[in-house]
């Protein structure tokens, strides 16, 4: 039984930075209805700009900050040279513009940056913990408290501003939202940048787990089953989807692996999506379309 | 200080085509402060684009908006908004996802002035602000005979009383100008009836001018003071509802004739 704990806690831990990512996606999802492929190609962004700067000698915070303020300016750009020029399209037209977007992104920070693999110390050490019995991974917890920190952070700043009423304005009825005086670019700037801000935090623990390089754009493709099961238009979706993402991986992996003779851990949550797409297609917390006949 | 005796708002020559299909041409019209004018012609006619010239969501391609003493050439929602119009729209564009109260208070958006941060730490001028926001926005409600549905969720309520919700909504930002896109659509008798009441009460209390596009011609002699005709784009009737209605092109343009 302890062991089933300590595999449980572990995948918990996992999930949580599927959940990082797949917050990144909610954001912008729920601000223009958009599912942002360039997701992971702003972490590579983030996390290649942070970990070249801080090579060079820059301190961490000297880098951070650096680094994000590179992300808000790409923000801008992409509103004004992406977004502006493609208002009132179709929800696919804009998919297909962050398509395209997420490619000129990963070019220009290999082109800016070089293309080989970096290695990323945030000076947390990546071995086990011992905690009440269970083995847990310091890095883990890190990971967690910092998911924790940053999920408080976004729904005190959505819950209790205007900005976050004029978000749910933009998301429910853009033209209404116009006529009331929502500067829908403004919003979508700001949104923009906030995901850009996670995705700099993804990034570099992502980063710190793998290295630098490439493959840190394919990240996104574990945040999809998460966002399936959670709902695209939820932040709680996100998080308890990346949990059992997390969890579901880990868990299969040990208990049904062994049956099917392994491996299963990286399908798994692929096959999980599709069962929440035939019984629940909206996701735990998505919301369901409904339309009055 | 603009004098009281100009238009509120004044037309002059809008043009305005969509990929060369002429939707507007050549419109000229004054509304007058304080009053209702009603923006009438059948399908296809150009009033819904009219409207959206007005608010700044089309740019005209000629012509000139003259607007509480200020003349216009570029114009955004927002600035409109800003100005003080305010709208509904033919196809209600409400927050389906919120209640009565919080569209409402959506209303109120621009009305704010605490910073982002006084608000997510409710210190500073947030939470008297947010008391006043919401107190405005329970006067507006009160004032429709919108109470008992404060709460629920807009995309739960019929119809008539989504409509209702929507010009609660454009009251709330205590605009100069109210622009109504067909208030009256799809509703019944007593319902028409109810909101032409609601109209009418909305231009004597606030003395709000009011343009609306209604095709139930009975409802639009009744509450109207002006109105305006358009028929392909083009201007064919302008002035009381009585000249209006005597108004020959205007009768073909409804009934048809034969030529």
């Amino acid at each position: 039984m302890d062991f089933f704990f300590e595999v449980l806690t572990g995948g918990l831990l996992a999930g949580v930075m599927y959940s990082l990512i797949a917050i990144g996606f909610v954001l912008i999802y729920k601000a223009s209805g958009v599912f942002n492929f360039a997701q992971g190609a702003m972490v590579l962004f983030a996390a290649l700009t942070f970990v070249s700067l801080v090579e060079r000698g820059v301190p961490f915070w000297g880098a951070f900050a650096l680094t994000l303020a590179a992300i808000v300016a790409l923000a801008l750009l992409i509103e004004r040279a992406v977004l502006r020029p493609l208002v009132n399209r179709s929800p696919i037209t804009l998919f297909m513009a962050t398509l395209g977007l997420s490619y000129v992104i990963e070019g220009a920070a290999q082109a800016l940056w070089g293309a080989q693999v970096h290695g990323l110390d945030l000076g947390i050490a990546d071995e086990p913990l011992e905690l009440g019995g269970m083995l847990l991974s310091q890095f883990d917890l890190f990971a967690a408290g910092t998911a924790a920190l940053l999920v408080a952070l976004l729904s005190f700043l959505f819950n209790r501003t205007r900005l976050g009423l004029s978000l749910r304005a933009v998301a429910d009825d853009a033209l209404g939202a116009l006529a009331i005086g929502i500067r829908l670019p403004r919003i979508w700037a700001v949104v923009w940048a906030v995901a850009g801000f996670v995705g700099l935090v993804a990034g570099l623990l992502w980063g710190a787990r793998l290295g630098v390089q490439f493959s840190l754009s394919l990240v996104v493709l574990k945040a999809l089953p998460v966002l399936i099961i959670g709902g695209f238009t939820s932040m709680t979706g996100a998080i308890v989807g990346g949990l059992i993402v997390g969890a579901g991986e880990k868990l299969a992996e040990v208990y049904l692996g062994p049956l099917v003779g392994g491996g299963i851990e990286n399908w798994f949550p692929y096959a999980l999506a599709l069962l929440f797409l035939l019984v629940r297609p909206a996701g735990l917390f998505g919301e369901r379309a409904i339309e009055r006949v | 200080m603009t004098e009281i005796s100009s238009p509120l708002l004044r037309l002059e020559g809008i043009s305005l085509s969509f990929k060369g299909v002429k939707a507007i041409s050549d419109i000229s019209f004054d509304v007058a402060r304080g009053r209702i004018t009603a923006l009438i012609g059948p399908n296809g006619a150009g009033k819904s684009s009219l409207l959206n010239v007005i608010n700044g969501v089309y740019r005209p391609q000629a012509g000139r908006i003259v607007f509480d003493g200020e003349v216009r050439q570029r114009m955004n929602p927002h600035r409109a908004a800003v100005r003080g119009i305010a709208r509904t729209f033919q196809n209600i564009a409400l927050f389906k996802g919120m209640s009565v109260l919080d569209n409402v208070l959506t209303g109120r958006n621009l009305k704010r002035r605490s910073s982002w941060l006084e608000q997510a730490l409710r210190i500073g001028r947030a939470p008297a602000e947010d008391d006043a926001q919401r107190r405005r926005a329970e006067e507006v409600i009160a004032f429709l005979h919108l109470q008992p549905w404060r709460h629920t969720l807009v995309s739960k309520l019929p119809y008539g009383l989504q409509k209702r919700v929507e010009l609660a909504r454009a009251l709330a930002a205590e605009p100069k100008l109210l622009l109504l896109d067909e208030p009256m659509a799809g509703m019944n008798a007593e319902e028409k009836r109810e909101m032409s009441r609601f109209i009418a009460d909305v231009n004597r209390e606030f003395d709000t001018t009011v343009v609306l596009i209604e095709h139930d011609i009975g409802v639009v002699m009744n509450l109207s003071d002006h109105v305006v005709v358009l028929d392909y784009g083009r201007k064919i009737g302008d002035g009381p509802p009585d000249e209006v209605r005597r108004n020959p092109e205007v009768i073909a343009a409804y009934l048809g004739t034969r030529h």
